[in-house]
């Protein structure tokens, strides 16, 4: 199969590779997928203010689900948390062009979009209940 | 050195311009009928092919009476199958086979097994993938009328104790097919020694040409009688109608006679490469996981798990080698390797193993590069996983709670 060139360029110059701390203030981890599939994605946001000022990804998988995370991190950044949770899988699957049997590597990718959405939303719930 | 680097040689194989030489002249100049009776051009033909079928016979130990072309070891296996089952069936419907078989063999099986007309048992093989000849025999019955066991298998290499299935088979009177596609040519293969009734081969897994291939019949002891699957012209005495592909043949032929030839010192060249390659990858890499038997394998073949990082994504990131990886995500059926998973190979491990598979034709130089890129794209992919990352810091990935998609 041959993977498009935005596939190959995310996969050779990976964007936002990386980690922050789990526990740091701000920051919101998403990971999903499992092992004996092929994919685990773990995402992360950094947020100030309500908007995503950082974001980075590492992920277990094929060059699609390695793109799909890469693309995910780029699109995230600056985005506020509304903005975010409109990303959908589909402008993922256009943007790299992926073939049907990759579609599932987008799914992750939004998955793993909301689940940081969500953990950084739990995180910032838990923060207010405690100040109260 | 050229780029890509071909390391796939177990998927097929480049045919040695020596074969190319022997068959060119059969296309245009020599072009008969090989079952034109009466005239120069169909004996010109049919002499050309009866030298083949005796190189062919010479590599195997056989007659050469014994060899019946096909298109491929695909067709083999299915006329094998197919045909002793509608031969012999009077006597049985039962046929013993292994899990880790080629998909020409399971899947014919299975088909005959949907459509009621055969009874399979499918043996497990150890975390080698090797079957134990025991279970061939504890798994005959009144009506097992077909044992079909490979030589070698085409992931991992592991080659069958096919010798003493076969000694189990005649002692039962039960026919023994082998599909030896993998290691004729490469492995000394002596039918009378391993006592092997029926087998499969094919000419462009041993620098042949495509499109050729081989079942030998056993002829005698016992005489071993198959019904055709080609109904026709009664070509290859009955067994498989149609005209024969002459160049192709010739091909096949000179490839058994370079193959037996130059066995020694290929499998010496092969070993000497493979091993290299494997200590240099293991030794750099940790938690890599040799898949296959460490000793009884196929000389140049090696298969590893490369954990925490997922097949495809290594073979995208080695692009200049052209490699095959167990991972489902190079498959079309999103399911990781079923031969590794036969092994007890965990999912995981499946999706992350590479086969190398390295032929006549490679270089020392060509293996270097391959040592140093696999370092390079596994350390590289690591970095990226987030399953190394939780490993290294101490997260037990068995007790984590995925989330199967």
């Amino acid at each position: 199969m041959a993977y498009s060139e935005k596939v190959v360029d995310h996969f050779n110059n990976p964007r936002n590779m990386g980690s922050f701390k789990k526990d740091e203030e701000g920051v919101g981890t998403g990971m999903v997928g499992a092992p004996e599939c092929g994919d685990v994605m773990k995402l992360q946001i950094k947020v100030q203010n309500d908007t995503i000022v950082d974001a980075k990804f590492k992920t277990f998988g094929c060059g699609s689900a390695i793109a799909s995370s890469s693309l995910a991190t780029e699109w995230l950044k600056g985005k506020t948390i509304e903005e975010a949770q409109q990303i959908k899988n589909t402008d993922i699957v256009q943007e790299l062009n992926l073939p049907p049997v990759k579609i599932h590597c987008s799914v992750l990718a939004e998955d793993a979009i909301k689940a940081a959405l969500a953990d950084y939303q739990k995180k910032a719930d838990g923060a207010l209940a405690d100040a109260k | 050195m050229k780029l890509p680097i071909f390391l796939d040689n177990h998927s097929t194989t480049p045919m040695d311009p020596r074969v190319l030489d022997t068959m060119l002249p059969y296309f245009v100049e020599k072009f008969g009928n090989a079952a034109s009776r009466n005239h120069a051009f169909g004996w010109a033909a049919e002499e050309a092919v009866e030298q083949a079928r005796k190189q062919i016979a010479k590599l195997i130990k056989a007659d050469p009476k014994e060899i019946v072309f096909t298109s491929g070891a695909t067709e083999s296996d299915n006329l094998a199958i197919k045909g002793v089952l509608e031969m012999y069936g009077e006597k049985g419907n039962h046929i013993i086979t292994s899990s880790t078989e080629h998909r020409a063999v399971l899947d014919t099986v299975k088909s005959l097994e949907g459509k009621g007309k055969a009874a399979v048992t499918y043996l497990s093989v150890d975390k080698f993938g090797m079957v134990n000849p025991e279970d061939v025999r504890k798994a005959i019955t009144a009506k097992t009328i077909l044992i079909s066991i490979m030589l070698a298998n085409n992931e991992i290499g592991t080659i069958n104790p096919v010798k003493e299935i076969g000694k189990i088979a005649k002692e039962k009177g039960i026919l023994f097919h082998c599909d030896a596609t993998q290691g004729v040519g490469k492995i000394p293969v002596d039918v009378q020694e391993m006592g092997i009734d029926l087998m499969s081969f094919t000419s462009h897994k041993m620098y042949g040409p495509k499109g050729v291939g081989a079942l030998y019949v056993r002829k005698k002891n016992p005489r071993v009688r198959i019904a055709s699957q080609m109904d026709g012209g009664g070509h290859e005495r009955g067994m498989r109608s149609g005209t024969l592909p002459v160049p192709l043949i010739v091909g096949f032929g000179k490839a058994c006679e370079l193959c037996e030839q130059e066995m020694a010192k290929d499998t010496t060249r092969l070993i000497a490469m493979r091993d290299r390659l494997e200590a240099s990858i293991m030794k750099a890499l940790e938690e890599s996981y040799l898949n296959g038997h460490p000793i009884n394998r196929l000389p140049g073949n090696l298969n590893i798990s490369f954990a925490y990082v997922e097949g495809e994504s290594l073979l995208m990131g080695m692009k200049d080698i052209a490699l095959s990886s167990g991972s489902a995500c190079t498959s079309a059926t999103l399911e990781p390797s079923y031969v590794l998973r036969a092994l007890g190979v965990g999912t995981e491990l499946a999706h992350s193993s590479i086969r190398f598979g390295l032929g006549r034709f490679n270089t020392d130089d060509e293996i270097d590069y391959t040592i140093k890129k696999v370092i390079e794209v596994v350390t590289k992919l690591r970095e990226m996983s987030p399953l190394y990352e939780m490993a290294k810091e101490g997260v037990d990935l068995k007790s984590v709670q995925w989330a199967a998609h």
